[in-house]
Order: structure tokens, then C-alpha cells, then sequence
């Protein structure tokens, strides 16, 4: 995917090829390595303006500065049965955060189609791209920013 | 919760407990089966010698809006290792929402040893009982059906369309927002798939998971349930009801409440439901309660 993050796009490159047993361990994989918000960052209850719109899993989504100038992201989710939220998250943290911000505004929500393929239901998809969405947005906001971000911004 | 026996259902024995499954987790005669919306959940780990079927994967026709016919489901009931005589227990996440259209449509089949694990995931889980990744492989069998029979337990949108003319109750399952209109999908769901809102004239609205304990999935007593569907909406075990929500798998669920645990002798499920109805040119719809769209 051209202009995609480095990480991000060997990712979805290396998933296209698997099939629908290996593309679940592989997203378990990533649930399992889940890390939830820091309490530095944020702690219960997280406030409202950080969750993900139409995201039954109760998806949480915040970022902060590293000092390159790109960002670090941050993630909960609260239902303990959202693994497909979590395996999300965790695949977004380890392949957008310190990445380019130009190239993590232009992600497209629906990745979660070729990470999940045909796998996730329409409304879980819609919950996902969710996700997804706030990452970008996050990326957007603080590009427009411009200098001097706070220590964790609220959307 | 209470014990299923002290529950005063009409059918108890439909349900099964954790503590039974967990005394015949290696009884060749029990085939437990989980069926998810999420389909990491049973890959991350299920009831050990559980197998998976899919609603999509494995209960719907590939290219058709339909479900699977008789040679798939004799195919699908010799790879899980099935018999006619096997009993099989469903289980699954959202208050077994999943389990009861994967039972749902396995009595479009009539298998006739089949029940629900009370509670579902959420109360094993709840529970600390064991949990695997291993995907256990059963001897494939040979399994006889009879050809799927739609008649019974399955509507179809111009039997509705009789159904809502004639004044027959209906009940739609979906959230109180779908059901006024102002939403076309459940909540926390996309605003997409249906053109128009609003609910079949005459439905009355019970959202599925008022029969479901949400702290742990089980379903509610007889008597709770009664009053849900008697006394606030005036229902009869002797009624012809159809249960309808978006696409059918929510109304599978008060299908199964009302069927097994009231005892309703006629209780259809439309499963073309709201995407289809909501989308078809020409039928009625009702915005709220009395005021009817056309």
C-alpha cells in the first residue's frame, strides 16, 4: 500500500497470504501482547471524549508526544470478551506509534478488512474502523497542531 | 441464579449447566459446540474438546441468502463428529445469542438431542473453569437428515405479511431504537444496511436480552420471563407469534426462550427480518406505536 507505514504495510502485506486458521493466531498473537493504557496517561473511568464511537467492545483510544515528534498510542478496551478489539490495538500500537504522522493520518479504516477478512462480522467492522478512525484523527489533530503538544490531548 | 430445575420451565432439560459440562467434558455422547460472533474467541481459547461452528462459515450458504442444505449440513455434522444420537450442547458469547441460531437452524434439521449451556462463555469464563487452544478432531460419521424443514419454525416475508394483515402477534427483538425508527441498526452498530426504519405494524417490542441475566448470561426464571412477555405484552403459550430483529440471529434467541423455556407451540423465526422488510418496496411500516409510515 503506497504511503502506508513501513511496519503497518508488511503487516497487511504478510496477513493477505495467510489463511483463516492462520490469520486468527496471528491476531491472537497480537491480543495477547495487548497493553493497556498506562495509568500516567489515563485511569478509570477513562473519560468519554476518548472512546470509540460504535465499538461494542468499549475501545478507549488516546496518544502522546515521543520526543522524535511522532506519536505514541494508547489503548483499553473494557469488555473483556472484545479479543478482535484488543488484537486491533495492539497491532496499531506496535505498527503506527513513532511512525511518519503524515503517513498514520492517511490510514484507512478499512484495513480492518484486510486484517480480518471475512472473518468480522458488518457491525464488529463498523466498531473496528472505529479504531482505526480515532488513530488517524489523533495523527490529523496533532499535525495541525502544530508544536508544543501537551502531555496527552483529548480529542 | 437459581438451579435450571427450580427455574420452572416448560422444557428444562433443553438447558444444561456449567457443572454439568464440566462432568461430561469426556463423554463420548456430548459433542459441545461454540458459536461466536467473535471469531478470535474460540481460536483464543473454549471449553476443552469444544468444537467451533461458524455462523457464517458454516451455517450459511456461501452464495445464496439462505442456509446451509441438507448434503452441507449431513457434511458439517460428520466433520464435528455427530451422530443423530450424539447430544449436542451450544454454547457461545452475548448471552448465548450466537448458540441459539447455530441451535436455531440445526432444527431446521431437527437434531433431536439438542441444548444450550446456560450462562454460555461469559459464565464459564466467570467461573474460572478451563479453557484450551487445542482443536480437538473427532472421527467423521455418518450422519442422516432429513431434508430441512422451514415450515415449522421458520417464516418466510410473505407469511409475515399474512401474519401482520391477520393481526397475529409479532415481536420484535431489537434494540427500542431500531423499533421506533430512529435508529435502523442495533446500538453501538453502524447507521447502514436498511433503507427504512421503523418496525412491522402490530409488533410488539421485547429486546432479546431482557430474557438474559446480563451479569452472567443465564437466561431468566420462568416467572420473570412471564412477565415479560405475558403480563407487559400479553402473550399466550397458545399463540401463533413470529419473532423477527435485523437478520435473524437475535430473534433466535427469544425464539428459544419463547419455544423451550415458555413452552409456545408456534413460534416462527423470520429471519429475513429487518433487512429485508425494512428494504422490500411496498410493505407497511410503523415509525412508533400507532403511526403508521404507509
Amino acid at each position: 500500500m503506497t504511503g502506508v507505514p513501513v511496519p503497518l504495510a508488511e503487516v497487511l502485506e504478510d496477513i493477505a497470504h495467510l489463511d483463516r486458521r492462520e490469520r486468527a493466531e496471528t491476531l491472537i498473537d497480537y491480543a495477547d501482547r495487548f497493553r493497556e493504557v498506562p495509568p500516567a496517561v489515563a485511569t478509570r473511568p477513562f473519560p468519554e471524549q476518548h472512546r470509540v464511537p460504535a465499538c461494542e467492545s468499549d475501545a478507549f483510544v488516546w496518544s502522546s508526544p515521543r520526543p522524535d515528534g511522532t506519536l505514541q498510542f494508547h489503548f483499553a478496551v473494557e469488555n473483556p470478551q472484545g479479543i478482535s478489539a484488543r488484537a486491533l490495538c495492539a497491532l496499531l500500537d506496535e505498527t503506527l506509534s513513532g511512525q511518519p504522522l503524515e503517513q498514520v493520518a492517511k490510514v484507512s479504516p478499512e484495513i480492518v478488512f484486510a486484517l480480518f477478512g471475512a472473518e468480522v462480522t458488518m457491525g464488529k467492522g463498523q466498531g473496528l474502523m472505529g479504531i482505526v478512525d480515532l488513530v488517524t484523527r489523533e495523527a490529523r489533530q496533532r499535525l495541525s497542531a502544530g508544536e508544543a503538544p501537551p502531555r496527552c490531548r483529548s480529542r | 441464579m437459581t438451579a435450571i430445575s427450580e427455574r420452572a420451565y416448560a422444557n428444562p432439560e433443553v438447558l444444561v449447566s456449567t457443572d454439568w459440562i464440566t462432568e461430561h467434558l469426556q463423554d463420548p455422547e456430548v459433542r459441545i459446540v461454540e458459536s461466536n460472533e467473535d471469531s478470535l474467541l474460540y481460536p483464543s481459547g473454549h471449553i476443552p474438546g469444544a468444537v467451533e461452528v461458524d455462523w457464517a462459515a458454516d451455517l450459511n450458504d456461501p452464495v445464496r441468502r439462505d442456509y446451509l442444505d441438507r448434503a452441507g449440513f449431513q457434511a458439517l455434522m460428520s466433520r464435528i463428529g455427530v451422530t443423530r444420537d450424539t447430544v449436542v450442547v451450544f454454547y457461545g458469547d452475548k448471552s448465548n445469542w450466537w448458540a441459539t441460531y447455530a441451535f436455531w437452524i440445526f432444527q431446521l434439521f431437527g437434531h433431536p438431542r439438542a441444548r444450550v449451556m446456560d450462562g454460555g462463555r461469559l459464565k464459564w469464563e466467570k467461573e474460572g473453569r478451563p479453557m484450551t487452544r487445542d482443536v480437538p478432531r473427532y472421527p467423521a460419521t455418518t450422519y442422516t437428515s432429513p431434508p430441512r424443514d422451514d415450515r415449522k419454525i421458520r417464516a418466510f416475508r410473505e407469511q409475515v405479511l399474512a401474519h401482520q394483515a391477520a393481526g397475529r402477534p409479532l415481536v420484535d427483538v431489537r434494540s427500542p431504537q431500531e423499533y421506533s425508527g430512529e435508529r435502523t441498526h442495533m446500538p453501538e452498530y453502524p447507521q447502514e444496511g436498511v433503507l427504512r426504519g421503523g418496525h412491522i405494524p402490530g409488533a410488539k417490542s421485547v429486546p432479546w436480552a431482557r430474557a438474559a441475566n446480563p451479569e452472567d448470561g443465564t437466561f431468566r426464571s420462568a416467572a420473570e420471563l412471564r412477565t415479560i412477555y405475558e403480563q407487559e405484552q400479553k402473550l399466550k403459550p397458545t399463540d401463533d407469534v413470529v419473532v423477527y430483529c435485523r437478520i435473524g440471529e437475535r430473534s433466535s434467541h427469544t425464539w428459544f426462550v419463547l419455544t423451550y423455556l415458555l413452552g409456545y407451540r408456534t413460534v416462527r423465526n423470520y429471519d429475513g427480518s429487518w433487512t429485508e422488510w425494512g428494504n422490500s418496496v411496498g410493505l407497511p411500516i410503523e415509525k412508533e406505536t400507532g403511526v403508521k409510515a404507509r
